[in-house]
C-alpha cells in the first residue's frame, strides 16, 4: 500500500486565522501527513484541534499560510478544479427545494453531465445507499440517517478520487450512527474510494480506519498515528472483540500522553 | 379458537377506508373572507342603526359617534351595491360596474407592466449587490433614499420628463408605479440570496462550480420563498404607484382619475366614491392572489413563508 504514491500529500502545513496579535490563532502547526489509495483515514483529537481546519485545506476550501498540499499528484487548488473531491458535512446539507433524486444529480448538473448519464447515475447511487424508493422525497421527509445517506450518495455520485467526511455522523444517535458506519463501510469496500473521516469519536475512528490520525490542540498539531489493522471486514462482532478494545486503550493513551504533555510545558 | 392471520403492512393499510379529506384549502379560505365580508357588512349597518337609535350619541353618554351615522357620510351597504348597476352619470348608458370594471382593468394594464419592471429591475439590483459589496455599500443609500422622497413630488416630475420626452402618458404612470415596485424586491432578494448557510456554499465550491451556477442552482432557488413576499408587496405598492400616477398625467380612463370625480361629487353620490374605492382595493386583491397561485406553483410547500 505505501508503495504507491500517495493520495494526499500534506508536508509542513501550517494554518493562522486573523491578522492582528489579539485575535491569532495558530489552527495547525508544521502537519505532515501522507494518505495512500483506498485508504480510510480518521482524524480524531478534541474540539478545535484543527480537525475541520486540515480537511478543508486539503479540500482547497481554505488556503494554508505555509507549506503544500498536494493531492493526486497536482495542487489542491488544482484538484479540486479537477471535481477529485467529494465531500460530506456534519448536515447533510440537502437542498430543500430539490427531491432527494434532484440533490444526488447536483454535482453532475453543475458537470454538465448529459440527462440520461445523471439519471442512471443517481439511480445507482440511491441503490448503493438503499434508498430507491425515497427518490422522489423532498428532504424534510426524511429522516436524519437518511438525509445523511443522500448526502453521501450525492458525494459518490460524480466518483471522486477522494471522499472528505466532516463529523459526517456526529448530528445522529447512538444506533442509527453505528448502522451508518457499517454502511460506510460497505460503499467503501464497493467503491475503493480513499476516504479522510473527522470524528471525535474514539470507538467511530477505531471501528472504521485503517490508520487513525490523533491531533492536539493549541497549537493544532499530529500527536501520533494508530496503525488499526483489525480484520476486515468489520462487523458487528468486531466492536465486542479484544482487538477492538486494544486499539480503543491505544488511541485514548496517544490523546492522553499528549495531553500531560501539554500540562506539564 | 382461530387464530387471527397476520396480514403484511400494505394490506391492512387498504383495508382502512381512506381519511376523509378536509374542505380543500381555496375553499377554506373563501368561506373564512366571505365570513369576515359578512362580519364587516354587520358592523356597519350595526353602527348606523345604532346611531339613529341614539341620535349619533354614543349610549349613556353625551359623546359624539366618531363617524356621522347617516347616508351622507356612511350610505347602506344595499345602496352601494344597487349603484353599481345604475347609470354611472345622468344619461349614460353605462353602469357604475362596468365603468369601474373598465377603470380598473386600465389601471391594472399600467400597474401590471409598472410592476414588471420594477420586479425586474429590483431583482437585478438584488443579483448585483450580492455579488459586489462595493456596488452595494455605494448604490444602496441612493436606492434607500428614493423610497423616503414622497411619491407625491416625484410624481409629477417623472409625468413632466415624460412628456418633454414624447412619451405616452401611460409609459409615466407605469415608470411610477416601477418606482413603488422594485425596493421591496431589492431589499428581500439580496436577503434571499444570502440566506444559503455557508456549507450549502462550500458545497458549490467543492464542485468548483461557477458563480453563474451558484447563482441559479443555489442562490436563486433559496431566495425565491423571500422573493415572493416581496412581490406580493409590489403589487399593492404597483397599483398605487398607478393610481397616483394617473392623477399628475390627466389620465381619464383609469381608476386614479375615477376616484378624484366621485369624491367631486360626493355630496350627490356619496355610494359611488365607496365603490371606486372597493374597486381599488378588490384589484390589489385579485393581484396578489394570483402571485400568491404562481408561488404556489414555483416553490414546494415545505419552504413557502406563509
Ligand atoms: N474561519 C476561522 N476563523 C478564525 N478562526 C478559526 C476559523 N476556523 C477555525 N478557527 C479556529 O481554528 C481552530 C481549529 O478549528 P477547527 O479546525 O474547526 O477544529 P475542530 O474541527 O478540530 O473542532 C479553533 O481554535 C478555531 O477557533
Ligand atoms: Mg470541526
Amino acid at each position: 500500500m505505501s508503495h504507491s504514491s500517495p493520495v494526499v500529500s500534506v508536508s509542513g502545513v501550517t494554518k493562522v486565522f486573523g491578522e492582528g496579535d489579539s485575535d491569532r490563532v495558530r489552527a495547525l502547526e508544521n502537519i505532515n501527513l501522507d494518505v495512500h489509495p483506498g485508504e480510510f483515514i480518521s482524524l480524531i483529537g478534541p474540539s478545535g484541534c484543527g480537525k475541520s481546519t486540515l480537511l478543508r485545506l486539503i479540500g482547497d476550501l481554505i488556503k494554508p499560510s505555509g507549506g503544500t498540499v498536494q493531492v493526486n499528484g497536482k495542487s489542491a487548488h488544482q484538484a479540486r478544479l479537477d471535481r477529485d473531491y467529494g465531500m460530506v458535512f456534519q448536515q447533510a446539507t440537502l437542498y430543500d427545494w430539490r427531491t432527494v433524486r434532484k440533490n444526488v444529480q447536483l454535482p453532475l448538473e453543475v458537470m454538465s453531465y448529459a440527462r440520461e448519464k445523471r439519471e442512471a447515475r443517481a439511480q445507482e447511487m440511491l441503490k448503493l445507499v438503499q434508498l430507491e424508493e425515497f427518490s422522489r422525497h423532498y428532504p424534510w421527509q426524511l429522516s436524519g440517517g437518511m438525509q445523511q445517506r443522500v448526502a453521501i450518495a450525492r458525494a459518490l455520485a460524480f466518483e471522486p478520487s477522494l471522499l472528505l467526511m466532516d463529523e459526517p455522523f456526529g448530528a445522529l444517535d447512538e444506533m442509527t450512527r453505528e448502522r451508518m458506519q457499517m454502511e460506510l463501510l460497505r460503499i467503501w469496500s464497493q467503491t475503493q474510494t480513499t476516504v479522510i473521516f473527522v470524528t471525535h469519536s474514539i470507538p467511530e475512528a477505531v471501528f472504521l480506519s485503517s490508520r487513525a490520525v490523533v491531533m492536539s490542540p493549541r497549537p493544532g498539531r499530529l500527536a501520533g498515528i494508530v496503525e488499526i489493522d483489525l480484520p476486515r471486514p468489520r462487523a458487528f462482532e468486531t466492536r465486542e472483540s479484544a482487538p477492538f478494545f486494544e486499539k480503543i486503550v491505544e488511541v485514548r493513551e496517544c490523546l492522553r500522553r499528549d495531553e500531560v504533555r501539554v500540562a506539564s510545558a | 379458537m382461530v387464530e387471527t392471520p397476520t396480514l403484511p403492512i400494505h394490506e391492512v393499510a387498504s383495508e382502512i377506508p381512506p381519511a376523509p379529506r378536509g374542505t380543500p384549502a381555496w375553499l377554506r379560505q373563501i368561506i373564512a373572507f366571505a365570513i369576515i365580508a359578512v362580519a364587516l357588512v354587520a358592523f356597519w349597518e350595526g353602527y348606523k342603526a345604532l346611531g339613529a337609535a341614539t341620535g349619533g350619541m354614543i349610549p349613556l353618554t353625551a359623546a359624539r359617534l366618531p363617524v356621522r351615522p347617516d347616508d351622507k357620510s356612511m350610505p347602506h351597504v344595499f345602496d352601494i351595491l344597487a349603484a353599481l348597476f345604475k347609470p354611472v352619470q345622468r344619461g349614460s348608458e353605462n353602469t357604475l360596474l362596468s365603468f369601474l370594471l373598465r377603470s380598473a382593468l386600465f389601471t391594472w394594464r399600467e400597474a401590471l407592466v409598472g410592476f414588471a419592471i420594477g420586479s425586474l429591475v429590483g431583482f437585478a439590483l438584488g443579483v448585483v449587490f450580492v455579488h459586489s459589496g462595493l456596488l452595494e455599500r455605494g448604490l444602496m443609500p441612493f436606492v434607500v433614499a428614493s423610497q423616503t422622497v414622497p411619491l407625491l413630488a416625484v410624481a409629477p416630475m417623472v409625468v413632466i420628463w415624460g412628456s418633454r420626452l414624447q412619451w405616452p402618458a401611460w409609459l409615466a404612470v407605469t415608470i411610477i408605479s416601477a418606482y413603488l415596485t422594485f425596493f421591496p424586491v431589492t431589499i428581500n432578494t439580496l436577503r434571499g440570496l444570502r440566506s444559503p448557510d455557508p456549507t450549502a456554499l462550500e458545497l458549490m465550491r467543492s464542485y468548483a462550480a461557477s458563480d453563474w451556477q451558484v447563482l441559479w442552482k443555489l442562490r436563486v432557488p433559496a431566495a425565491l420563498p423571500y422573493i415572493f413576499t416581496a412581490l406580493k408587496i409590489s403589487a399593492t405598492a404597483s397599483v398605487i404607484g398607478a393610481i397616483i400616477g394617473e392623477l399628475p398625467s390627466g389620465i381619464a380612463d383609469g381608476l386614479g382619475r375615477s376616484l378624484l370625480t366621485f369624491s367631486y361629487y360626493y355630496v350627490s353620490g356619496p355610494e359611488k366614491l365607496y365603490a371606486a374605492i372597493f374597486g381599488a382595493a378588490l384589484l390589489g386583491i385579485v393581484f396578489v392572489v394570483i402571485i400568491a397561485q404562481v408561488e404556489r406553483m414555483v416553490v414546494p410547500a415545505g419552504r413557502r413563508i406563509e
